[in-house]
């Protein structure tokens, strides 16, 4: 079926699984204020909301397998859109599974947190759908005026306060860049249409516009921000640190792939005609990401400030994905961020675990001598760091995110060697702290007097156990996944002018 | 429109009236000491914008001038200072250092060059791309159908229905999350 996006109602069916996600959640909003607060309540709107998202996804799955498609409007319909909500969604159901056991020990108890959580998720989900750059505005703004409160959820910890207030601010100065950025691309193309302006920008010859270099350039900054690429990065530390753990795996998971779909889809569709522009500037945002996370990352002493940092290192890793400018790019970059994702929220899930109240967990001598006390959570964390790490194997399904990312490197019709030597090299730079932690758990003995590590709840024991399995059985069959990711690249109606212009 | 003599001249004094008049307000702005004043001199600089947009026949972005900035965002200046209880001029540091003042010449001046930049005549055509521009001259030929509010709002039912709904759920997002960092705690420790 092709949904006629200039007919209102078509175009309410089209976006049917985020219209299902927003209504949702203003009910649970309702239902969160109906009660004062309490443990039970947060945990009945927390399982609600755990509902709300599996009805969502398979809304979302069902839209997928009937192979819908779109007239050229605001939004897209393709399976580049399902897989990042689908990802996206996954993500925030891990936090808000995380989330309810983890509010009750650390005594925080609004159940509208969950509520905050749907609709940065619904923001999320605008974004994988956003063909339009305003649209693409109020995606990222209603994803970060969620997350910025809920960094600041934690209202008893200073570290959490300082670390929303700074996202806020930083937040708001990075989104005036992409507002300034839009403006100009909008006034030298006419369009705020991605496709509409990816036509202009090949017929003419906007390359020697400044309006549109300075526009492009402005973009790329406002997006560098929200995917917390070096030398954007400085916010992300400090709020990874001090934000509850849970919406940490959030922000470094379904945030960042949010951001960066919407990213490759703007360059992809909008910009790809101007790739001589852009090309130089992306491939130097990527080394310089790879480079200052994966080093900085050596030093650090605290297990979430050292995931924060190879968060960033990932962002350099996805960023080559976007340089290449190309379709096989993108399917590469998909099935990456699946890895990522799946790794990443495993090790803050453990982070938690780990952890006791009042939030002092995650210093590296935390872990010590995990291996006695808590040996399955000790050998999950072993998979995820391998799995971000890229090792064969037992990293599971990350080493084949690698592979596919360097192959769609190497393959671009502008190859990227040097980055993709640079990708190889700082990932055995990341062996020197992703092994440090195993080294730390499994060979060092448990320290006396060291706190008790308490058995993690049901919910937390799931999603660990379930991003192990599926990091590992993707590992061993990752065909299926990449055939997925190949079937979910951006799809423009009318002409595929995006990705034909990719630069050569 | 502004053919004959009388209206021209008409023109020109409301111009530099209402200019003249901004430049003083946002100069005593940015130079009072109590916050609650220089607010006050701000809402002055506001009202004399919207009857310079008045003068360009763009009545509707005028009002909307008053309104929403005005009206909606002074007062939530003004809430603020008082909230804070920042209105006693003595307790604040004064942020005007001598760099401060460099600094905020060196803008002043760049803003001037751009000014002077645009008013040269090539500018705008080596700046705009010439399709476009030929087509916003024909926009601005074409007389406005159903007044002026009109043009404002179809393509904002229409065009931008989703844009528009989508902006009402940011915004309920925001007070929800306003709400939880505001509200009083229960287990207050």
């Amino acid at each position: 079926m092709i949904f006629d996006l200039a007919n209102p109602s078509q175009l309410m069916q089209a976006f049917g699984p985020d219209l299902l996600l927003m209504a949702g959640a203003m009910v649970l909003m309702l239902w969160a204020a109906w009660r004062p607060e309490s443990h039970e309540h947060q945990r009945a709107v927390g399982m609600g909301a755990l509902v709300l998202i599996a009805a969502t996804m398979g809304l979302t799955i069902w839209y997928a397998t009937r192979g819908l498609s779109s007239t050229l409007g605001v939004i897209a319909v393709d399976n580049f859109r399902w897989a990042t909500d689908l990802i996206c969604l996954l993500g925030a159901f891990g936090a808000i599974a995380l989330s309810i056991e983890y509010n009750a020990r650390e005594r925080i108890m609004p159940a509208e947190a969950h509520v905050l959580v749907l609709f940065a998720t619904a923001g999320m989900m605008v974004l994988a759908a956003a063909r339009d750059l305003m649209i693409v505005f109020l995606g990222i703004e209603l994803m970060s005026v969620a997350i910025y409160v809920l960094a600041g959820l934690n209202r008893r910890s200073p570290k959490s306060a300082e670390g929303s207030l700074k996202y806020f601010l930083l937040g708001a100065f990075a989104t005036g860049f992409l507002l300034y950025g839009i403006a100009l691309v909008y006034g030298s193309t006419g369009s705020t249409n991605l496709v509409e302006i990816g036509q202009r920008v090949v017929n003419g010859n906007y390359i020697v516009h400044p309006m549109m270099l300075v526009g492009t350039g402005l973009l790329l900054v406002g997006f560098g921000f929200k995917v917390a690429a070096a030398p954007f990065h400085m916010w992300a530390p400090d709020v990874y640190e001090g934000a509850p753990t849970p919406i940490t795996a959030f922000m470094a998971t379904a945030v960042k792939a949010a951001a960066f779909a919407t990213f490759l889809r703007v360059w992809l569709e909008a910009l790809g005609g101007m790739g001589d522009a852009w090309f130089a500037p992306v491939w130097w945002l990527a080394a310089v990401a790879m480079f200052v996370g994966n080093t900085v990352a050596l030093s650090q002493r605290n297990v979430k400030r050292l995931l924060a940092y190879s968060s960033i290192a990932h962002s350099g890793y996805l960023l080559v994905a976007v340089a290449t400018g190309t379709l096989a790019g993108s399917a590469a970059f998909l099935f990456y961020l699946v890895a990522y994702t799946l790794a990443s929220f495993g090790a803050f899930a453990i982070v938690i675990t780990v952890g006791s109240t009042g939030d002092v967990h995650g210093n590296l001598e935390d872990f010590e001598g995990l291996w006695s006390v808590r040996p399955g959570m000790a050998i999950a964390m072993g998979v995820f760091m391998l799995s971000l790490m890229g090792f064969p194997i037992f990293g599971g399904v990350g080493f084949f995110g690698k592979w596919y990312l360097l192959m769609a490197a190497i393959e671009a019709p502008r190859p990227l060697t040097t980055l993709a030597v640079v990708l190889v090299l700082t990932s055995v730079v990341s062996a020197g702290y992703y092994l440090n932690v195993l080294r730390v758990m499994f060979m060092k003995p448990r320290p006396e007097g060291a706190p008790v590590v308490e058995r993690a709840g049901v919910l937390t024991r799931g999603v660990v156990f379930a991003t192990v399995l599926a990091i590992l059985v993707l590992g061993v069959i990752p065909s299926r996944a990449i055939g997925w990711s190949r079937a979910s690249i951006p799809r423009a109606p009318q002409v595929q002018a995006a990705a034909v212009n990719a630069p050569r | 429109m502004l053919a004959n003599q009388f209206h021209s001249l008409f023109y020109a004094f409301g111009f530099y009236l209402f200019g003249l008049v901004a430049i003083a307000s946002a100069v005593a702005f940015v130079t009072r000491k109590s916050p609650v004043a220089a607010a006050m001199w701000l809402v002055n600089v506001m009202f004399c914008l919207a009857a310079l947009y008045v003068m360009l026949d763009a009545q509707f972005i005028a009002a909307m001038q008053v309104l929403v900035y005005t009206g909606a965002i002074m007062v939530v200046f003004l809430f603020v200072i008082m909230l804070l209880n920042l209105g006693h001029p003595s307790e604040l540091a004064d942020a005007r250092g001598r760099w401060g003042y460099i600094f905020a010449t060196f803008i002043g001046l760049v803003m001037l060059a751009e000014v002077m930049a645009l008013n040269r005549a090539n500018t705008i055509e080596r700046m705009i791309p010439p399709d476009l521009a030929a087509r916003a001259a024909a926009a601005a030929a074409t007389p406005l159908a159903g007044g002026i509010i009109g043009p404002v709002a179809a393509p904002l039912f229409n065009e931008y229905l989703l844009a528009f709904e989508l902006t009402s759920v940011l915004l309920l997002a925001a007070i929800v999350g306003a709400v939880v960092l505001g509200k009083r705690r229960t287990d207050a420790r």
